[in-house]
């Protein structure tokens, strides 16, 4: 069960805040993980103190032949980032969603968060993308012969 | 198998040990605090046990003397071995690069007539011989587009336009040179989409990067409207001379409107790829980009041949020295001994064999592009998911048949991608038995799915565990770590 | 004709199965605007035998080093190459074979570069090593794009003592990405390091070889503390071939180390093929270019390599990567790999010693004065004469002599100035033919 007081991103990006919407945390979805398959790398470049602004990049999670960015769903200032979730990547599989959350930020502006995805929208969301893709399911996995 | 650094003994000496010089020793003439402390810890190994090592690796590898290698886009044809040994003649293997230009007139000739086959075949006016590889040879490409727009004060140009289906090196290539990618789609016959195209050209679109034949092996029918679309826009054509086997002799880059393009002398032109290299991606130019070309440039002075390094709107050096010139020798051979015929030989029978391969496997495997192919075809093994086996699995099955697999999962627009490119040098025997080792295979989905699933299972090892070479990476050989296995 | 196996009879099959009446209807996608309709203007087809000919005739007009008494050095090295190293080179797995994509195929190559990658380590002292680059140039311009990705600074220092080749493959490569170049200019034939910790700062990297162009060994423990102070990376540009005896740029503090495998079994080749390498501290091994073997286990757990980390690269990463390598040296890195194993650690240190030990001998019988008489060197050094070196160097070659670089091509402010090489292969006889045909030819 997705997190019902989750807004979700196109690009698979979760973002939860608290009751006085000041603090944030973000991550990305069961979804997202899953797409990955074997997750082998997890960077997250901002610092603490950092400011970010919605839809910039704020790291990169690799599987062994994938490689994608994360953009934050919201903009804002860095307050933590998950060190322990960097050590070990594959607690992802396992819960993406509480443990599994990347950045915290300290909200700068909450009206970005109405036009995210709220978990129903997020799942009817999913069941398109599954239907274009149809076959092509596993587009995004490269494992390529390559030529000089 | 074991490491070389598995098999040294303490003390053990190789074959070539020559006697230090009475007198002065190293300690003496180099003061020591420039000197390492503790010598490097390099295997200690006998000579027969340096043949017995390397020629033991050599049992456990695939190569194009020993097996079919239908790599798209790679264009594995025969290596000739006299161009080994002709590359090996003291003559052009023991020149010194900064050697005085009377003592090396041959090699200069060599390569201003291969600069001249070259440009023919490409249709250009101007080659340079110095990169080292394709991917450099786009970078250069690129550099003098951007030298180009520059001078005629164009230098807000700084888009280039990419086919979705284009190989990586591609955009790497514009982002190396400050360029922005715009990626153009394909349409369902597998040419660029013209309308997305119209769309994607701009005022800041410097040039398009385009393969023809596409990666798809289907020659680009709308060329020259593409081409002139791009130039009424004020841009520049650069094509990836990666598949000019299939157009040998038979249409020239240079009179479709592409106004740079590389070569890849390694692919079309025979030079052996080495287990990943050494290439050489010589570029050919039309006349208004000749200026700005790599630094030095050979000419001919009277009746001989020197380096022209005076050359004040090149865009430098790409490379040291002067180019793979091992590379050109081989190339050059190959092309003389061919001559004109040859070469459209060559494309002639590239393409029957692409061609024969598609119509025999087409019923079992899905042909996204139901046309005539070029030198190389798609398939797609979209059938074979029905049953739970991927185009991975089918890949693995084939080396238990002793085929070297075809590129796959690339181009990226095609799902569960095979590209299969048989080159000129097959026999039709070998075609007939690769066909039916795939129908085989094809079959084996249907009625023994576990058995593709879990190819393959006669190499020396099964499939590898890549999650962990890649988390817990170890890319060196430490002698506290290692110790024989 | 050519290497075609197909006869008449197979060309009708195979047509009648294709379903087209001939191989011209084939190429019928092509516009009928664009098709040659004219042979292409090359020489007719030589046979293999008449090719040979032709071809030793232009390489009879080469006089190459190797067949002179070549005292030529500046980058590219003519040692010994012991004769198993083409021998097994030449293997048709070896030479035939492609990138080791498919694994279980190419177990073989992946494990030759793995070997590669270890030797490399060992000789710089560092932890990790790619599976080689073009060449030392570039190899360097990939080294100096990832302390400009890793700083964020866009200055780079280097020392006008790295070989001229490089400093102008940074030049060509950096301009498209913003990146100001500062060359340090020499002093007596060194690098001042005070100068350069002067230039240091804000720099993302500062750049020095070892020894340097003209021969010299370098202050690098100096060097590196000095980067390290403004919080800029260290480069060494090293010739591995020294690296048998000389303080590795890993113990004096170097975050990168790249330079040129030639000298290690490959031959001059007019300049390439050759390979180029590079090697990081460890926590650098993400961000490293170009292709790295890994090692891991199989399916039955049995020990295996592969490449790994390729989501760093072109084919993945494709407009975000942040080199477009795709090719490495495959098979020149085999030459080095076998040139290391053959001689092991005591053959290595051998050839060094003799090489140094042969221009040092040179250096006491040359009749020219040495420009830096002070300065501790290894294999090469610079010497002045009377008159310009390209002269000199004419009359010399009438000996059958190939006389060193001159070094007014790229430093004008050394006229008549020449840098001079030895290695093993130049025997105490060949050296006083030249001392003596110098005084000759350089009265």
């Amino acid at each position: 069960m997705r997190p019902e007081d989750a807004r979700y991103s196109e690009t698979h990006e979760w973002v939860r805040v608290n009751d006085k919407k000041k603090e944030a945390a973000v991550g990305i979805t069961d979804y997202a993980v899953k797409q990955l398959s074997d997750l082998v790398h997890l960077e997250i470049t901002p610092k603490v103190g950092d400011s970010i602004d919605p839809g910039a990049p704020f790291g990169e999670i690799e599987s062994v032949k994938t490689v994608a960015d994360l953009l934050a769903p919201i903009g804002g200032k860095i307050l933590a980032v998950n060190q322990e979730l960097i050590e070990n990547v594959d607690a992802l599989k396992t819960d993406a969603f509480d443990a599994g959350w990347m950045i915290k930020l300290k909200v700068n502006d909450a009206k970005g968060l109405d036009e995210l995805m709220d978990a129903k929208e997020y799942k009817e969301y999913l069941a398109s993308l599954e239907e274009e893709e149809g076959e092509k399911k596993d587009g995004d996995e490269v494992d390529d012969d390559d030529f000089v | 198998m074991k490491l070389i650094f598995e098999k040294s003994v303490p003390g053990r000496r190789g074959g070539y040990l020559p006697p230090a010089d009475p007198g002065a020793t190293l300690e003496d003439l180099v003061p020591a605090a420039h000197r390492r402390a503790t010598p490097p810890r390099l295997p200690e190994i006998s000579e027969l046990g340096v043949v017995r090592h390397f020629t033991e690796l050599s049992h456990r590898m695939f190569s194009i003397d020993g097996n079919f290698y239908p790599l798209g886009s790679c264009t594995m044809k025969y290596n000739p071995r006299i161009n080994e040994r002709i590359a090996a003649l003291p003559g052009f293997a023991g020149l010194h690069p900064f050697q005085t230009e009377e003592t090396i007139q041959g090699s200069l000739e060599l390569m201003v007539q291969l600069e001249r086959f070259l440009g023919e075949i490409a249709g250009m006016d101007a080659v340079t011989l110095q990169p080292a590889a394709g991917a450099q040879g786009e970078l250069t490409g690129l550099m003098l587009v951007k030298a180009h727009h520059r001078e005629i004060r164009q230098a807000h140009r700084n888009e280039v336009l990419i086919p979705d289906s284009a190989h990586g090196t591609n955009p790497a290539s514009c982002t190396l040179c400050g360029y922005k990618t715009i990626t153009v789609k394909s349409d369902a016959r597998g040419g660029v989409d013209l309308d997305d195209l119209r769309k994607k050209i701009g005022e800041k679109t410097a040039a398009m990067m385009i393969t023809n034949p596409s990666t798809l092996g289907l020659f680009e029918e709308r060329i020259e409207e593409i081409s002139a679309l791009l130039h009424r826009a004020g841009a520049q054509m650069y094509m990836d001379g990666a598949n000019m086997n299939a157009i040998l002799g038979r249409t020239r880059p240079g009179d479709f409107g592409i106004d740079v393009m590389h070569f890849n002398l390694h692919k079309t032109f025979s030079t052996p790829h080495g287990g990943g290299g050494p290439g050489c991606g010589p570029v050919a130019c039309k006349a208004h980009l000749e200026p700005y070309l790599p630094s030095p440039r050979i000419v001919r002075d009277g009746d001989r041949y020197r380096f022209d390094a005076h050359r004040p709107k090149s865009v430098g050096r790409i490379k040291s020295f002067w180019g793979n010139h091992g590379m050109h020798v081989r190339a050059y051979a190959y092309i003389r001994h061919h001559g004109p015929d040859g070469l459209r030989a060559i494309a002639d029978h590239a393409v029957l064999n692409a061609n024969y391969l598609l119509a025999k496997l087409k019923g079992a495997y899905l042909a996204p592009y139901d046309r005539p192919c070029m030198h190389e075809f798609v398939l797609s093994g979209q059938r074979q998911r029905k049953h739970g086996v991927r185009t991975l699995d089918i890949a693995k099955r084939l080396l238990d048949y002793r085929f070297h697999p075809p590129t796959v999962y690339f181009p990226l627009i095609v799902p569960e991608c095979l590209m299969i490119e048989p080159t000129e040098s097959e026999s039709r025997e070998t075609l007939d038995e690769f066909a039916d080792a795939m129908l085989r295979i094809a079959e084996e989905c249907k009625t023994d799915s576990d058995l593709v699933h879990h190819a393959p299972h006669t190499m020396p090892v099964k499939r590898l565990d890549e999650v962990r070479a890649a988390k817990q990476p170890i890319v060196r050989w430490m002698p506290s770590s290692h110790s024989g296995s | 004709m050519g290497y075609l196996p197909h006869t008449p009879s197979d060309v009708a099959d195979m047509l009648k199965t294709v379903g087209v009446p001939s191989i011209d209807r084939l190429f019928d996608c092509i516009p009928a605007p664009v098709r040659l309709n004219r042979s292409l203007e090359i020489p007719g087809a030589l046979p293999e035998s008449e090719l040979c000919r032709h071809l030793s005739e232009v390489a009879a007009r080469n006089r190459p080093a190797t067949e002179l008494k070549s005292f030529l050095g500046a980058g590219a090295y003519d040692h010994y190459i012991p004769s198993l190293v083409d021998a097994l080179q030449n293997r048709g797995e070896f030479l035939t074979a492609y990138t080791p994509y498919q694994a279980e195929a190419s177990q073989g190559t992946l494990q030759h570069i793995f070997e590669f990658q270890s030797m490399i380590g060992e000789l710089t002292g560092l932890d990790v090593a790619n599976a080689s680059h073009y060449d030392g140039a570039t190899a360097l311009w990939e080294a100096a794009a990832m302390a400009v990705d890793r700083t964020g600074r866009k200055k780079i220092v280097v020392s006008q003592l790295v070989h001229p080749h490089y400093r102008a493959v940074l030049r060509s490569m950096l301009q498209h990405l913003d990146v100001h170049i500062l060359e340090v200019a020499h002093a007596q034939g060194q690098t001042p390091v005070s100068m350069l910790r002067d230039c240091a700062s804000e720099a993302a990297c500062v750049i020095v070889q070892n020894p340097n162009f003209f021969g010299i060994l370098e202050d690098i423990a100096g060097v590196s503390e000095a980067a390290h102070a403004h919080g800029a990376l260290a480069i060494e540009v090293a010739n591995p071939a020294s690296l048998a005896v000389l303080r590795s740029p890993g113990e004096c503090g170097f975050d990168l180390a790249c330079g040129e495998a030639q000298p290690l079994g490959i031959p001059l080749s007019f300049g390439g093929p050759w390979a180029g390498f590079l090697a990081a501290r460890k926590e650098f091994l993400r961000e490293m270019p170009g292709r790295i073997v890994g090692e891991t286990l199989d399916a039955d757990g049995k020990r295996a390599f592969v490449l790994t980390l390729q989501t760093r690269e072109q084919h993945i990463r494709r407009e975000k990567a942040s080199s477009n390598i795709c090719t490495n040296q495959a098979l020149m890195a085999l030459r080095a790999t076998i040139y290391l194993s053959a001689l092991g650690p005591d053959g290595l240190a051998r050839v060094a010693e003799i090489s140094c030990q042969r221009a040092h001998l040179l250096a006491s019988r040359i009749p020219g004065r040495l420009v830096y008489p002070k300065a501790p060197f290894f294999h090469e050094f610079v010497v002045e004469f009377q008159k310009p070196v390209s002269e000199i160097n004419r009359r010399l070659l009438e000996k059958g002599i190939l006389g060193g670089y001159d070094l007014q091509r790229e430093f004008h402010d050394h006229r008549n100035m020449m840098l001079v090489c030895c290695t093993e292969k130049n025997s105490p006889g060949d050296i006083e033919s030249f001392a003596h045909a110098l005084q000759e030819a350089a009265r």
